[in-house]
């Protein structure tokens, strides 16, 4: 128990050392903006890896509810011309009110059906960004104004670096909380859940609001750093390599999820000197790690030293 | 029956047709093995862009189109021999991840052998449009319905009246009793991949020469495959059949009285409204869990 | 007064009636077992009190209430708990931590002092992590607390799923074939554990094929028979009753 607590503490500390430190190793803008994406998608990540790691509910999906907050606060500040933090949280309520509704529905559904359903509503809310263009701007995008009291990278490196810290804290104290607890059972037995009083519903419910809320607070604050937003943020490939982060870092392992999200955010670019072989090499990557370590690297690691120790 | 309904008629059932094979695809493997592949829309792709490339080399439609099905096939096989065989007892996540991954490697060799450009395939029998009932339809989605009719046959004595394809029906009713009874479960799940990406590269060259073809072109027909096998219960053949008609029907009625924008929505919003009131789709198993 | 009472009920499978009107009542503070040869629809009549399954007919009244259709978490919160014969235990956990999911009821749930990792719910869980150890010692499994279910025996995983349904403080506790699978020396602590728990007061509700240790423990036995009720009484009554003998000689 005081093992687990100190590797939890010990994890965040490191995290918080790597964000400390890194800005000493990053000598350009666009490494700056790698770190940041990486931060950025390791949030998406972690909100994503309640549900689909510790909930067991698949979501090929999440990257319309980046859509949603990223679009959201792109028409509220832009076309209403509302405060950007004031859009911010009313794409963020808007998001958790459409995934608590469409929760109860799609979460009833198990498995492949839960697959499909998810990415079914990914594709339809994708589609309807790219078709109403006088609200979007259809595919070409839109221009958004950013935060007027964020003048340069740095400052969006230690706001988006701090944000991740506390995502990842807020995420290890619900998942050791008697909702990360029922949480998990869920995952593991739902008909043992519920004959020991957990509804599982709300719980499915809850998750996936709450996972939807994290990826709209990381569209709008995405849209408010780089100053423009296209849907292929809302589309099915989004989504993909959003789960694709989380399996590879590891389900059900936030750590996992943050690491999945800086590898799957670095690889393109390093792989970038293959020119037209990148999509090929990058495919065959993904396929040799889920082969020969199918329950994601840190989850491997772990269980290698658990065994080390014995 | 108006004509400008009848056209609408046409072009789903010609848009489901391919819908059902692919959808047959995705049930054939999720029959066999259990897991859902990410890649088969690839295999309807490779098929297409295959047969593009051996007419290129100046082979002749029949053996082009022949050789790009045996080459798909391959992919099939090698799928299920290096990547899935493996990783027998991954999770259904983990599984569903190798064959995303599977699906870029092929978008990604074959945009790197045979590039990005769209290549269209000479139709089978003319482009001369006939007409019925005031409404047109093209030889060509003859070809695709006549072709899915056949196959489909085919494919219902295989499974009713061959051995293997008996052994593979046991094998996904039960896969522990198929071994105990002596079944190559192994060979099972070979050639299902292989099978399902045959059906996969045939639907892809029988469209080929109304939607023209390039490497991405698997992607949304890999997904409203996915849709029809789901709609008609996965893993339910016949099933997929239908649930592949509803959709490319659906798809076409609403893109001729609806928003022609929303046409790729369709399907999708189809699939989630029956999902909402049928959860394991129109012909799925119902039945109390049990404990 | 009784505490459970089942009426007329009934559940079909495609046709096939697992349950068929079946009426019976069972009273507080008894052992109360359950038995009849594999098929005869105990596991399916569990399903059914826990509200796992959904009867095609008849009612269950729990404490007076009319309980038909309620979900199983709603009867939990009154005070009924199971355990499984097919074992359903959270693999993804730690023993010590199945365990305190059964306690789930009994803790703090707030969203937001879980989220911000308020000291009120770590307070609460280093209650609860106390208490639910004292489970784990009283069915025998203190050593393996923070042992993965994926490596413990099934012997021990039968006794965590009992500590589980008591964790959640049950009135009464149904518990399938507990005894199943495990060798004599285990079924033997087993059967100290069901007595130390109707000790407690909890009304036991025991379906089992040992059928020494049935007639040993039982207070009263219900026999069921392809969904019906076969004949029910006292140890020695059902012992003596001529249609049992048939059923279990002749099936
Ligand atoms: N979910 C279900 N779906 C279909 N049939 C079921 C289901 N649950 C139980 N049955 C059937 O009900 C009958 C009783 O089974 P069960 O209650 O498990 O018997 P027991 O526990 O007494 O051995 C069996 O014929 C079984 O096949
Ligand atoms: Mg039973």
């Amino acid at each position: 128990m005081n093992k687990l607590k100190s590797a939890r503490t010990g994890g965040i500390l490191v995290l918080m050392a790597i964000i400390a430190v890194l800005p000493l190793f990053l000598d350009n803008a666009f490494q700056f903006e790698i770190a940041i994406l990486i931060f950025f998608n390791a949030i998406v990540c972690i909100g994503l890896n309640l549900l689909v790691g510790y909930g067991g509910q698949i979501s090929l999906g999440h990257g319309a509810f980046v859509g949603l907050g990223a679009y959201g606060s792109a028409i509220l500040t832009m076309q209403q011309e509302w405060d950007p933090l004031l859009s911010m949280v009313v794409a963020a309520a808007f998001t958790g009110g459409l995934c608590f509704i469409i929760a109860r529905p799609i979460l009833k559904l198990k498995g492949h059906y839960l697959a499909m359903a998810t990415l079914g509503m990914g594709i339809i809310i994708s589609i309807v960004i790219n078709t109403e263009d006088q609200l979007t701007g259809g595919p070409d995008g839109m221009y958004v104004d950013g935060l007027s009291f964020m003048t340069d990278q740095i400052q969006w490196y230690w706001l988006i670096g701090g944000l991740l810290v506390f995502s990842v804290w807020a995420s290890l104290n619900l998942i050791h909380s008697p909702i990360g607890r029922a949480l998990r059972a869920v995952h593991g037995s739902e008909v043992a859940a519920e004959v020991v009083g957990v509804d599982t519903t709300q719980y499915k419910v809850l998750i996936f609001v709450v996972s939807g809320v994290f990826a709209s607070v990381v569209g709008s604050l995405g849209v408010y750093y780089s100053n423009f937003v296209t849907p292929d943020i809302a589309g099915f490939f989004h989504s993909i390599e959003l789960v694709v982060m989380v399996v590879f870092g590891g389900m059900a392992s936030t750590f996992g999820a943050v690491i999945g999200a800086a590898i799957l955010t670095i690889l393109p670019q390093v792989l970038t000197f293959l020119h037209d072989f990148e999509h090929l090499v990058f495919g065959l990557i993904l396929m040799l790690t889920m082969i020969f370590l199918p329950k994601g690297l840190v989850p491997t690691i772990a269980d290698f030293f658990k065994k080390g120790d014995k | 029956m108006s004509a400008e309904f009848l056209q609408f008629l046409f072009s789903g059932v010609t848009l489901g047709a391919t819908y059902a094979l692919v959808g047959l695809g995705f049930s054939i493997i999720y029959n066999a093995s259990h897991v859902i592949n990410f890649a088969q829309g690839e295999f309807v792709m490779m098929g297409g862009m295959g047969t593009v490339f051996f007419l290129g080399l100046g082979l002749p439609m029949p053996v082009a189109i022949l050789a790009a099905i045996a080459l798909t096939t391959l992919f099939g096989f090698g799928l299920e021999r290096f990547a899935i065989a493996p990783a027998r007892g991954a999770s259904v996540v983990t599984l569903i991840i190798i064959t995303i991954g599977a699906s870029i490697v092929m978008r990604g060799l074959v945009q790197v052998v045979w590039g990005k450009e769209f290549h269209a395939i000479p139709s089978f029998s003319g482009d001369e449009p006939i007409m019925i009932g005031g409404a047109t339809i093209l030889p060509q989605s003859l070809w695709v319905l006549g072709v899915t009719v056949l196959l489909v046959l085919a494919l219902r004595y295989f499974f009713e009246k061959t051995i293997m394809g008996k052994a593979i029906i046991a094998t996904s009713l039960n896969r522990d009793a198929a071994l105990l009874m002596g079944i190559n479960v192994r060979l099972v799940l070979f050639i299902s991949f292989g099978l399902s990406a045959a059906l996969g590269a045939a639907a892809g060259i029988l469209v080929a020469p109304i939607t023209l073809t390039n490497f991405e072109a698997g992607i949304m027909l890999g997904l409203k495959g996915f849709c029809a096998a789901i709609l008609g219960g996965l893993g339910n053949g016949m099933g997929a059949v239908a649930g592949g008609m509803i959709v490319g029907i659906a798809e076409a009625m609403g893109a001729g009285y609806w928003i022609s924008e929303y046409k790729d929505a369709v399907a999708f919003i189809l699939i989630l409204l029956v999902l909402f009131f049928k959860p394991s789709g129109l012909f799925g198993k119902t039945g109390t869990e049990r404990v | 007064m009784s505490l459970l009472k089942v009426e007329n009920l009934s559940i079909e499978f495609g046709g096939v009636k697992a349950i068929d009107d079946l009426t019976f009542t069972i009273e507080p503070g008894t052992i109360h077992s359950i038995i009849g040869p594999n098929g005869a629809g105990k596991t399916t009549l569990f399903n059914l009190i826990t509200g796992v399954y959904t009867p095609t007919s008849g009612t269950v009244l729990y404490d007076d209430e009319g309980v038909t259709g309620f979900k199983p978490f709603e009867l939990a919160a009154r005070g009924m708990s199971r355990t499984f014969q097919n074992l359903q235990i959270f693999f993804n956990m730690t023993a010590i931590e199945n365990v305190m999911v059964g306690a789930h009821l009994h803790l703090n749930r707030g969203f937001f002092s879980s989220f911000f990792g308020l000291p009120t719910i770590k307070e609460g869980d280093r209650h609860c992590r106390e208490t639910c150890l004292e489970l784990l010692d009283f069915v025998g499994l203190r050593d393996y607390a923070d042992t993965d279910t994926d490596s413990m025996p099934y012997g021990a995983l039968k006794r965590l799923e009992i500590a589980r349904a008591l964790a959640s403080k049950p009135k009464i506790l149904l518990l399938d074939e507990p005894a199943a699978g495990l060798n004599p020396a285990e079924s033997r602590e087993i059967d100290e554990v069901i007595k130390k728990v109707a000790e407690r007061g909890i009304t036991v509700v025991l379906v089992e094929h040992d059928m020494k240790m049935v007639m040993e423990i039982s207070d009263h036995i219900l026999v069921l028979d392809y969904g019906r009720k076969l004949t029910e009484g006292t140890a020695q009554e059902v012992r003596n009753n001529p249609d049992v003998i048939a059923a279990y000689l002749g099936g």
